[in-house]
């Protein structure tokens, strides 16, 4: 494995809530490092209001971090200010969205949404621009191309809409994709092709994506690695299958026992209701985000923030109990 | 023509019928080409049993909810079939027989909460307002028994004086299962309700909506695409596709030994999270467009069993419509190629 096109280190977005009097701040994502490997899938995973979009939209640039750095090819990416750096950048990472029906613009054909990036980032000399686009249609799925390209997109249903979203970020020939729920608003018999076109795209051309999800079956069907947040922190990070199969975590076991599972089928297991419904990514206090709802919870993980910790090879989780901490570290 | 709104109507058993849908039909539109949303359907609910009607979007789930309620805006209409609650038909009812109806004997949960609560109201006062709507009850008492509902629900009841925006997407979600409830209905119809949620969300509310019903003894109506959820949580599952119910079997049967191509399908559009990591295929295609339904039976274009070398049976299967049929006792399918009764 070469090294990682991009390097997220202690990232952090926080945003004010409330008024001049009651401020409180909201750790939308809080100390969070990982890095996406070339060829691969990673998903990221974690409840809405998990900072999950927050760190795919950090990433993109759409929002500024106020901490830490994303590193592309050893340079600072928030720190490019310069059109045609941002220009390359963009060129290099980019992003699906959820919703493939606010995502495109309605007045526009198919084959606009997919030119435009092609003329802008000059990807291609002029005269093969039409070419280009029709190629990237078929690539993504979407044949008759000749036809589609000239559809409008209220034409095509929502799972041919998102792949007129992917033929678009495929336009600039990028090396990374962020995936940010790109099958959640599609139907269940449609999610697998949107999920195997992304297989497809990571063996074939070698693309990597950060595959970003609340549904954890889907992650396991597509992804190498996995990092599953919570309240702004990655609270666990390794091998998809070794995360899943064997969580650390007590939030991703209580995330697994929530899936309705066909494999299980009636046999799922019942979850306790959660007792406190506060965010604990609002203005944090020291000690773990989980306590309140975690089983396992000891005397300091109410006192001490636990850290990232590799409890086994490459599998790393954020808990004093399951993951013992470093004796030297504190707070 | 009242017994409908009788209160204390004589008590069903399981083996009751509470809601029977005979050959159903919803058209939006009128004239030469309307669409028919959903296609002669016949469905029955007994007291107390959860009852799964899933389907893809489109497929005419929600508009046989909007039937059920007579809530079908135009130019959505019944065009024929009867909806019958306790035997008794309520389709063309008068508007105002129909309010009492609603609520009180069949009440609904809608796709999303967010959006079903009057963002200027307090919590509180939209319970009393439904319920003095059809009790005569006053403002005290109304909101005292609101209280005790959302206690029912896991949420504190001084969250009466919440407006809804103070209020997480899961807590809202139980404040309109709340009122759902309010008026004791037999039958509440719950679509699409925790498709906003979180799964750990969703899972705490499946298991309140299971509690309440061993108290209150009401049976579901519950709308979903995810067919996932159903199999733990229905009694009896029905799968929709194109505006036709295509199988419906007791929920285990349905997981073991689904026989229509369509839920075979649907059902191996989740990936596992345990077992094998096989690659999937899903089901090729997309539903069709319900203005212009494929000949024979709908599925054919997408069905991986509808092969031209068979000649006798593709003709079938492009050119008539298959009926559905019981294949084993509570087990019906909609399907050419499954004919003999098994086992």
């Amino acid at each position: 494995m070469s090294a990682a096109p991009l390097e997220v280190r202690e990232l952090s977005k926080r945003y004010a809530i409330g008024n001049t009097l009651r401020r409180s701040h909201v750790h939308a994502v809080d100390d969070v490092s990982f890095e996406l490997h070339p060829g691969t899938i990673t998903a990221l995973v974690g409840e809405s209001g998990s900072g999950k979009s927050t760190v795919a939209r950090l990433l993109a640039r759409l929002y500024a971090p106020s901490d830490g750095s994303v590193l592309f090819e050893g340079s600072d990416v928030a720190r490019v200010k310069r059109r045609r750096d941002v220009l390359r950048y963009r060129s290099q990472v980019q992003i699906i969205f959820q919703d493939p029906f606010d995502s495109l613009n309605p007045v526009k054909t198919v084959r606009h949404h997919v030119e435009r990036p092609l003329r802008i980032h000059r990807v291609v000399p002029r005269a093969q621009v039409k070419e280009r686009a029709l190629e990237l249609l078929e690539t993504v799925g979407l044949v008759p191309a000749v036809e589609v390209a000239q559809k409008y997109p209220h034409e095509l249903s929502g799972g041919q809409r998102q792949r007129v979203s992917i033929a678009r970020a495929l336009a600039v020939e990028p090396r990374i994709v962020l995936a940010d729920e790109p099958t959640s608003m599609l139907d269940v018999s449609i999610r697998i092709g949107i999920l195997n076109l992304m297989l497809k795209l990571k063996e074939e051309r070698d693309l990597t994506f950060l595959y970003v999800t609340h549904d954890l079956a889907s992650a396991r069907y597509v992804a190498d690695d996995i990092l599953v947040m919570y309240a702004g922190q990655i609270v666990e990070r390794g091998p998809v299958e070794q995360v899943l199969q064997d969580p650390l975590h007590p939030y991703t076991q209580l995330l697994l026992k929530a899936v309705p599972d066909p494999a299980k089928k009636l046999h799922a297991e019942r979850i306790e209701a959660r007792k406190s419904h506060a965010s604990a990514a609002i203005d944090p206090t020291a000690g773990c985000r989980f306590v309140d709802r975690c089983p396992l919870a000891i005397d300091i993980c109410s006192r001490v923030t636990p850290l990232l910790v590799e409890a086994r090879p490459s599998h790393a989780a954020r808990c004093h109990v399951t993951a013992p901490q470093p004796a030297t570290e504190r707070t | 023509m009242k017994t409908l709104m009788v209160e204390s109507a004589p008590a069903l058993t399981r083996t009751d019928t509470l809601l029977e849908l005979r050959g159903l039909t919803v058209d939006y539109g009128h004239g030469e080409r309307p669409t028919r949303a959903v296609d002669g359907i016949d469905l029955r609910i007994s007291p107390g049993e959860i009852l799964g009607l899933a389907g893809e979007s489109g497929c005419g789930k929600t508009t046989v909810a909007g039937a059920v309620m007579q809530i079908l805006r135009p130019p959505g209409h019944v065009v024929s079939g009867s909806i019958l609650f306790r035997g008794e038909d309520i389709v063309g009812k008068k508007e105002n027989e129909l309010r009492r109806f609603r609520w009180r004997n069949v009440s609904m949960v809608f796709q999303s909460a967010m959006n079903a609560l009057n963002p200027v109201m307090r919590v509180g006062d939209q319970f009393v307002d439904m319920m003095r709507a059809h009790e005569k009850i006053s403002k005290r008492r109304a909101l005292a028994q609101a209280g005790d509902i959302l206690e029912f629900v896991g949420i504190d009841r001084k969250r009466v004086r919440s407006y809804p925006h103070e209020l997480s997407g899961g807590m809202r979600q139980r404040v309109i299962i709340a009122m759902a409830l309010a008026l004791k209905p037999e039958l509440i119809i719950m679509d699409e309700p925790t498709t906003a949620l979180d799964v750990v969300v969703q899972r705490e509310i499946l298991q309140q909506v299971e509690a309440l019903k061993e108290d209150f003894g009401f049976a579901v109506l519950f709308i979903t695409h995810d067919v996932s959820l159903l199999l733990e949580f229905a009694d009896r599952i029905a799968i929709m596709y194109a505006g036709e119910i295509v199988e419906s079997a007791p929920a285990a049967e349905l997981a073991e030994a689904p026989r229509h191509p369509y839920t075979q399908g649907l059902l191996e559009s989740f990936p596992p999270l345990s077992g094998p990591r096989t690659r999937l295929t899903g089901i090729p295609g997309f539903p069709p467009d319900l203005r212009d339904p494929p000949s024979g039976c709908r599925f054919h274009p997408r069905c991986p069993h509808c092969l031209p070398d068979t000649i006798d049976l593709y003709r079938l299967q492009t050119t008539e419509r298959p009926a559905l049929r019981e294949i084993a006792p509570g087990h019906l399918v909609a399907c050419h190629l499954v004919t003999e009764v098994t086992e």
